[in-house]
């Protein structure tokens, strides 16, 4: 764990040999550099937001076998057998649909919590409609032109774009695997999200001359077209060396081209134990529509949603072992979500219409596993109206990953929530621990640096704060400390401080600069 | 809540009092301005894929209001599509170079029918006439989405495919009945199944909210649930004969109850009819429908998005919409009246709407296709022909679009999805997609067994008007292919490609004029189209080249 900090704080590919060849993580973690790298964590937390589209039926899925009886009469056509149910450890009356063996065992190892009766006041029943207002986090009758995610993207880096990529953050802030970016990802004035299909081919584009953008709705489109092509420019090469660290991954993948989902997954997992800082992934499977043909008859455990469902739990599974194969899993939590569950009776179609509340699903270490909430209650005359009752606002499993995982201060949520909603024991209690967000927020600035650089004999350091206590320090390359040239308090203002070199060997050497929460660390190069 | 706009304008500028974005105030009253070639690009980019020099010429010749009526005169229908696909798949029953769209149905032969259907639709579009029609049927194909993959059967999606084509620039409420009983509809959003015991609310709720009036105004929704219940019901009984690719009723499937409408339908009931009657409860519904007044403005903003940009404000909803709306119930929503006063309006050629919309990935490739004149294959190389229009269709996929298969019924986010719109159609992976299509068509090309598609550069530029004066050739080329001029840096910097390292024009001038002189001689050749191929492949990969 620490070691990866160091890495990802870094981010110096030059030094990785070094540290991972011969050097033990004991001996190393004693140095002032480790020791004061390590307080500050959890920047190196990923989320990975899996959306199927179409809105899932729940009650197929996630199958309540205490209303069993209430169930067959309401959807008798498309009832899965309660004794091919798989049962869940620990839960008696609660089921996964026979198709998700993958996820069941990874529920069993403690690896998914899975949230019930999950929706908002007043659902909205239009696919369009209510995706939107998960993607944004509205309320149902409200109308946000930002994402969830966005918002959040923007507090964690609110310069983005101006000064990105930059030592701090070198990645793409959010990845969406597919061809469209979206909505839950557009902050407040730029999409803070990109989009790519294949890791590791990027292809070159126009560098030259450019005009300046008129001030029209053509210059407007003209600037949006050109940052999409400088940010393929300057994020290619990061995500191809990411991609290019990860050679091997687990055994468990299935064939490429087989599911769709486990293919994304696969990648998001390559990019993550490639180094990438990227905190938000996003990937989805389409289908999920099951107006008709949801199952095809017989035990009902075949058709187009057992299909689907097979493939989200063989990609879920498959990318949570790879986590474990590849040493991330204890930085990746994941989350499955859909426009809204489906109606309780089933229609003439072997299908169901579109409804409200249903299960999600939230995966990895540092979940706490289990399942959170009760069955659904299955009237005993279900009408065509009846719809799953909500238990837990959506939005609510939101703010508790910005909370929990994402290490947002309470106090900041409603920054991005824009208003109350309360956080869910779903994420182990330790996972973060210190803020991060002053941290990132910083990282398009430039709070510490000095010139000349590269020099000979002497530089000088500037830096800024914005108060409190602040040090200043330079290390080996190796993690020795070589010097402390500021260490007290400072009250906001930038400040000047020589460095003298004293005849120490060529090379790279790393000036570091800690306020309160906030660090940064620059490279400084010594030629003689 | 501060609008998008003024945020990115602030963000994207040093100084915070940035200058306000240049709006229109126009309206629809008819323009009279200059009718030259940057007016005529502007009308035929936006009905017609590009803008050919041939087609640019032509419209130049007759004014505007000619122009209009000439775009919006239907095409005749085109011949079906052909089974081409011997080498693939050998499909019983059909004989090479024959249709297959009413023959027996194959599951075998589906997907090579789809791919077929595709090749064939790229044709349509690359041979388009001088006409709005092929434009339009790409609009109803995103408005009225189904998807081959869902529909199953590519017989079924040609003939929806002849469906939009026949009321393209017709009547908007026929061409929603005729879609109501569109088998491709019927089983894409479940209409077949839909029955008295088990209505299927599927497409009772998509005709309400994405064909007709749309889901709410601020969060508020026109119609109820009870609506979307009832029109399923209304809508029982349709079913699909697979063999003679229509669609019938079967009044014992019908719900033949009375259907008590919300008060955004002023509560109309509709009277449940027994019997063969039934079937007459679609039109009482379409009547319902149509009688609101949203229906017309839902449709005057889809068609504005899809012709000018996706802000409406204040100005344009009450100078624009809302006036368009009023001749589209006036005339009983035909299309033509619409489209005519918007295309002949201040408005459209307002200068502050020129050039604003990004390419769709078909109006990339097909219109760099037709604006350079590139050969394909003959019918007497019929594989290679359909083989070769598929190239097109793939590259465009690749870009983001599929022909036939939009990502859900609400069509392709690009032209709804806020706040983005048609900046959805770019990103990290289909920008690049864009340039290396256009660098390849300049440089190999692509080639199947008999055949290459390719810029021919040194073609193209023999027809502009004084291609020996280097200046002026970019200049032309930039007229032609550019929406608004660039700045001499960058005709500056074309140049150089041009001169390939000297300093005078004229070395420019005596190239071009040796080629011309002998334009068998390859080395000749090469000078002048090597130098070309740079050139044009720098200005195709320009951000200025995706906005039409």
């Amino acid at each position: 764990m620490q070691r990866r900090k160091f890495f990802s704080t870094l981010g110096q590919a030059a030094l990785m040999p070094a540290l991972i060849n011969g050097i033990s993580f004991r001996a190393f973690s004693v140095s002032p550099l480790l020791q004061a790298l390590a307080s500050s964590s959890n920047e190196d937390h990923v989320l990975v937001l899996i959306q199927l589209n179409g809105g899932n039926d729940g009650l197929n899925t996630v199958i309540p076998l205490d209303q069993y009886s209430n169930l067959s009469t309401a959807r008798a056509n498309i009832l899965i057998p309660d004794t091919l149910v798989l049962p869940l450890n620990g839960y008696l009356a609660t089921g996964l649909h026979p198709s998700m063996t993958g996820m069941q065992q990874q529920f069993n190892n403690g690896k998914i919590s899975i949230v019930q009766g999950v929706s908002y006041p007043t659902p909205n029943f239009s696919h369009f409609r209510a995706t939107d207002i998960w993607l944004t986090a509205s309320d149902s009758s409200q109308t946000l032109d930002t994402g969830w995610t966005g918002r959040y993207l923007n507090y964690e880096y609110p310069n983005y774009p101006a000064g990105y990529p930059n030592t701090s953050m070198p990645d793409p802030l959010a990845l969406q695997i597919g061809n469209t970016q979206s909505l839950a990802l557009q902050g407040p004035s730029v999409n803070m999200g990109m989009t790519i299909t294949d890791p590791t081919n990027f292809y070159n584009l126009v560098n030259g001359i450019q005009d300046a953008a008129p001030a029209n709705n053509y210059g407007h489109e003209l600037t949006y077209i050109r940052q999409v092509a400088q940010q393929s420019m300057a994020y290619a090469s990061v995500i191809t060396a990411a991609a290019n660290n990860v050679t091997q991954q687990s055994t468990a993948w299935p064939v490429a081209g087989t599911n769709s989902l486990a293919d994304q997954l696969k990648i998001v997992s390559q990019l993550i134990a490639g180094g990438l800082k990227t905190k938000i992934y996003m990937v989805n499977l389409s289908g999920f529509d099951t107006h008709s043909a949801q199952t095809d008859g017989g035990s009902n455990t075949t058709g187009r949603q057992a299909d689907l469902l097979s493939k989200v739990s063989e990609a879920v599974s498959a990318f949570l072992t790879d986590c474990a194969f590849l040493g991330t899993g204890d930085r990746v939590v994941g989350m499955t979500f859909s426009e809204f569950g489906r109606r309780i009776i089933s229609n003439g179609s072997t299908g169901t219409d579109h409804g409200a509340g249903a299960p999600m699903f939230l995966f990895g270490n540092k979940v706490q596993s289990g399942i959170l909430g009760s069955n659904p209650v299955i009237p005993a005359n279900a009408t065509v109206d009846d719809n799953v009752a909500m238990q837990y606002d959506f939005r609510s499993v939101y703010a508790t990953l910005l909370n929990q995982w994402l290490c947002v201060p309470v106090s900041d949520l409603n920054q991005i929530m824009l208003q109350n909603f309360q956080v869910l024991p779903v994420i182990q209690s330790n996972a973060c621990t210190t803020d991060i967000h002053e941290l990132n927020a910083a990282a398009g600035k430039n709070l510490v640096s000095c010139y000349p650089n590269p020099f000979t004999q002497r530089t000088t350091i500037s830096f800024t704060t914005q108060g409190g206590h602040a040090s200043v320090q330079v290390f080996t390359s190796e993690g020795q400390l070589v010097k402390t040239l500021a260490n007290g308090e400072y009250p906001t203002g930038t400040y000047k401080v020589d460095y003298e070199n004293e005849d120490r060997a060529s090379g790279l050497y790393y000036l570091r600069l800690e306020n309160e929460s906030i660090q940064q660390v620059k490279n400084m190069e010594v030629v003689r | 809540m501060m609008n998008r706009r003024e945020l990115l304008t602030f963000n994207h500028n040093a100084e915070s009092d940035s200058p306000p974005v240049l709006q229109s105030s126009t309206g629809l009253t008819p323009y009279t301005g200059t009718w030259t070639i940057a007016e005529v690009k502007h009308l035929l980019r936006r009905t017609m894929l590009g803008a050919t020099k041939a087609d640019v010429n032509y419209f130049l010749g007759t004014g505007l209001a000619q122009a209009v009526t000439e775009l919006l005169t239907p095409a005749t229908a085109p011949a079906p599509p052909l089974y081409t696909y011997t080498t693939t798949y050998n499909d019983p029953n059909v004989p090479f170079g024959s249709t297959w769209v009413n023959a027996p149905v194959n599951l075998l032969a589906n997907s090579y029918r789809v791919k077929s259907y595709r090749s064939w639709w790229i044709s349509q579009l690359l041979n388009e006439n001088r006409s709005i029609q092929e434009k339009m049927v790409l609009f109803w194909h995103n408005h009225f989405a189904t998807e081959t993959a869902s529909v199953n059967d590519a017989r079924y999606c040609y003939l929806h495919n002849t469906v939009l084509r026949q009321h393209a620039v017709g009547n908007f409420k026929d061409l929603t009945r005729a879609i109501t009983l569109d088998p491709a509809m019927l089983k894409y959003l479940n209409g077949y199944l839909n029955s008295n015991n088990a209505p299927d609310e599927n497409y009772g709720r998509e005709l309400q909210e994405l064909f007709t009036v749309g889901k709410d105004a601020n969060g508020i929704p026109y119609y109820s649930e009870n609506d979307v219940q009832n029109a399923a019901k209304v809508l029982t009984g349709f079913r699909i004969d697979s063999t003679n690719i229509v669609s019938y009723f079967d009044s014992t499937r019908h719900d033949s109850t009375n259907k008590t409408f919300s008060a955004f339908y002023n509560n109309t009931v509709i009277t449940g009819q027994a019997g063969s009657a039934g079937a007459n409860e679609v039109d009482d519904l379409l009547n319902m429908i149509f009688n609101t007044q949203q229906v017309a403005v839902f449709m005057c903003r889809k068609i504005y998005r899809y012709f000018m940009y996706y802000t409406i404000d204040a100005q344009i909803e009450a100078d624009v919409i809302q006036p368009l709306a009023n001749i589209f119930r006036t005339n009983n929503y035909e299309i033509a009246p619409v489209l005519q006063a918007l295309l002949q309006s201040e408005h459209f050629f307002d200068l502050a709407n020129r050039g604003s919309l990004i390419k769709t990935p078909l109006d990339f490739t097909v219109a760099l296709c037709r604006d350079f004149n590139v050969v394909f294959p003959a019918s007497t190389l019929l594989e290679d022909q359909y083989t070769q229009w598929y190239k097109i269709h793939s590259q465009t996929q690749s870009m983001g679009q599929m022909l036939g298969d939009p990502p859900n019924v609400a069509g392709w986010p690009a032209y709804y999805q806020e706040p983005l719109y048609h900046e959805l159609w770019i990103n990290a992976s289909t920008l690049p997609a864009r340039n290396s299509f256009s660098d390849k068509m300049c440089n190999n090309g692509y080639a199947s067994t008999n055949s290459l598609i390719i810029l021919d550069l040194v073609t193209y530029t023999t027809t502009l008007d004084a291609a020996d004066d280097p200046n002026l050739l970019i200049q032309e080329v930039i007229d032609r292919n550019l929406s608004e001029d660039v700045s001499q840096a960058i005709k500056d910097y074309l140049k150089a490609f041009l001169l390939g390292g000297q300093i005078s024009d004229s070395y420019w001038t005596s190239a071009w004029n040796d080629y011309l002189g002998m334009p068998t001689d390859v080395g000749f050749y090469n000078i002048v189209s090597t130098r070309l191929q740079s050139m044009y492949q720098y200005i195709m990969d320009l951000p200025e080249y995706q906005l039409s």
